[in-house]
């Protein structure tokens, strides 16, 4: 099913012309807002010198700081009168980032977010149980306003109050939950607590979102609810939720770009990659009025796919998200993310043993090991079967990354954990380098 | 006529080794047989003792890597040429031993020792047909 046939599988052609002149428009709208200029005439970008999609890597980068040091409404290209909304980030690390909605802006929001909907197959007579929060967090208004223009039941649940999701998920029938993917586990044991059996309900497809997850989760929570799960993708400086979506077969988020121009750019050098290289997700919203922004800096690392799928859709996919560009290292001059190399131990054994990644100098030289704590799965009572895991985890490695890593297999328990949690990544270069 | 061995994943670090016969010492699990193999990192221990389940448990509980495997314990004359009369027979038979160790008790005069075997139950007719005498839970735990 496709919410919107027209935009969704769209000829190539036709999209990247739509999407040309919807650009040139938004460069036009934010030449009005001054802080905006100031970038634009600094990078020598006039709205008249973007004539092809690949102008587009010619216009500064716009990140969360730029929204803080124009807190609150600096960044806004519409006057006042013309905001409906206001929704904002918690600010629990620095000032709030605010963003806003024109009238527009929020049928924009309503129409991606039903597209998401209905990638999991969500229609007319469907129940949607929303326990994303609502208020200033774009997680529950932006499902809400979606699933009612799809024309389905909306049960605005918000978080919390566990026991009555459940009760209303039996008596109201609900056959879709948007929440994180974290909340459907904590779901799934209260049910069990309760007794009750979650395929004794209706509930048959889950919208999950707002906090990374892996595949390996995904199974957990399909397995345990017994219903199909969806990676949805959205960050408020953007929109929100619905930004992208898997559909029902789940080979990647397809980015609703009509409205949102993905890139992938190496976060160290700012320069664009081409298909299937992973890097940081950079968005231009292009029909955006009261909040246009230009190449934000999502901070999330993945890699994006052309080509249509097997549901029909042409629209650019993103692979599940596989980090945050924060954490990326650079050993030997070559980027890489400590998800590379987690992706790799998640092939080897199907649950993820717990590793712990060390960065050294030999001699002039950065030098990559990887320490494995060898689990039940893992273990073998023959040393040559656990020296030819260890050889596998090298040789993937290296292929993954490049870079020959030494690893080293090591007993349970014996990395350290931080509130349950391992530290990851120890980079010893710097201690030494004074 | 299988029996059970329980392997423990080593880190090759001082006190490893103690850590495990601890928490066996303080379930009061007795090690019939053993043998380390080892790397240079790492290291695998396995051991036939009166009580798997009670061993496994344990251990488990203290976080040790643990695992079970299916072996035999064959009766071997004690006297020279004793094991390679056994040998002979798997070598014959191109039956691939992955490794093997030595109880330290005897069973009725002879050695006992403990086999690895790819396709063990192969191997069991065969021991069997030959007139060799292969050692139950039981007997093993007794010794």
């Amino acid at each position: 099913m496709i919410w919107n046939q027209k935009a969704e599988a769209m000829p190539a052609g036709e999209r990247e012309a739509l999407q040309l002149d919807r650009l040139q428009r938004t460069v036009r709208r934010v030449w009005g807002v001054p802080a905006y200029r100031a970038k634009l005439e600094a990078a020598s970008v006039t709205p008249e010198s973007i004539r092809s999609l690949d102008d587009l890597r010619r216009i500064p980068f716009t990140d969360k700081e730029d929204l803080r040091r124009n807190y609150p409404f600096g960044l806004f290209a519409t006057p006042m009168s013309e905001v409906v909304r206001i929704h904002s980030s918690s600010g629990t690390t620095g000032k709030p980032t605010v963003v806003g909605y024109t009238r527009r802006d929020i049928d924009t929001w309503a129409e991606v977010m039903a597209r998401t909907l209905v990638c999991g197959g969500v229609a007319k007579d469907d129940v949607v149980q929303i326990a994303y929060g609502y208020g200033l967090f774009t997680g529950g208004l932006g499902v809400h306003y979606g699933a009612e223009k799809i024309g389905a039941t909306v049960i605005p649940a918000s978080v919390g109050n566990t026991k009555r999701q459940i009760m209303m998920m039996q008596d109201f029938g609900t056959t879709a939950i948007a929440c994180t993917p974290s909340y459907s586990l904590y779901l799934a044991e209260t049910m069990e607590e309760m007794g009750v059996a979650p395929r004794s309900l209706r509930l048959r497809v889950g919208f999950f979102g707002a906090e990374p997850w892996t595949e390996s989760l995904r199974a957990e929570i399909e397995e345990k609810l017994g219903i199909l799960a969806i990676d949805i993708y959205g960050l408020s400086e953007v929109i929100g939720p619905g930004v992208s979506s898997e559909c029902e077969h789940k080979c990647g988020l397809h980015i609703f770009e009509d409205h949102f121009l993905p890139e992938i750019i190496d976060p160290r050098t700012g320069e664009t990659l081409g298909e299937g290289e992973v890097g940081e997700l950079v968005f231009t919203t292009i029909t955006k009025e009261a909040l246009p922004i230009l190449r934000y800096r999502t901070r999330d690392l993945t890699a994006l796919t052309r080509g249509t799928c097997a549901c029909g859709r042409t629209c650019v996919r993103m692979r599940k998200v596989l980090g945050r560009s924060d954490d990326m290292l650079i050993i030997r001059g070559i980027n890489v993310f400590p998800s590379q190399i987690e992706s790799v131990l998640v092939g080897i054994e199907e649950a993820q043993p717990h590793y712990v990644i060390y960065i050294k100098k030999d001699g002039p030289l950065d030098a990559l090991a990887v320490e494995v704590e060898v689990d039940e799965k893992l273990f073998s009572d023959e040393i040559r079967r656990l020296e030819a895991v260890r050889k596998r985890i090298a040789d993937e490695i290296a292929s993954v990354l490049s870079i020959q890593a030494e690893v080293k297999l090591v007993g349970p328990h014996t990395i350290q954990r931080s509130e349950g949690k391992a530290k990851r990544v120890i980079d010893l270069r710097k201690e030494g380098a004074s | 006529m299988k029996i059970r061995q329980i392997s423990i994943f080593i880190e090759n670090a001082a006190g490893r080794l103690y850590a495990v016969t601890k928490v066996l010492a303080e379930a009061k699990v007795n090690i019939r047989a053993l043998s380390l193999a080892d790397t240079a990192d790492f290291g695998v221990l396995r051991m036939v003792v009166d009580d798997a389940d009670r061993a496994v448990e344990a251990l488990r509980a203290a976080d040790h890597t643990v695992g079970i495997t299916e072996v035999i314990a064959v009766e071997v004359p004690d006297r020279p040429g004793g094991l390679a009369s056994v040998l002979a027979i798997f070598a014959e038979e191109a039956i691939n031993v992955e490794y093997m160790y030595a109880f330290v008790e005897k069973s009725r005069d002879n050695a006992v020792m403990v086999f690895r075997i790819e396709g063990i139950d192969r191997a069991i007719d065969l021991l069997k047909k030959r007139g060799l005498r292969l050692l139950s839970t039981g007997e093993v735990v007794s010794l």
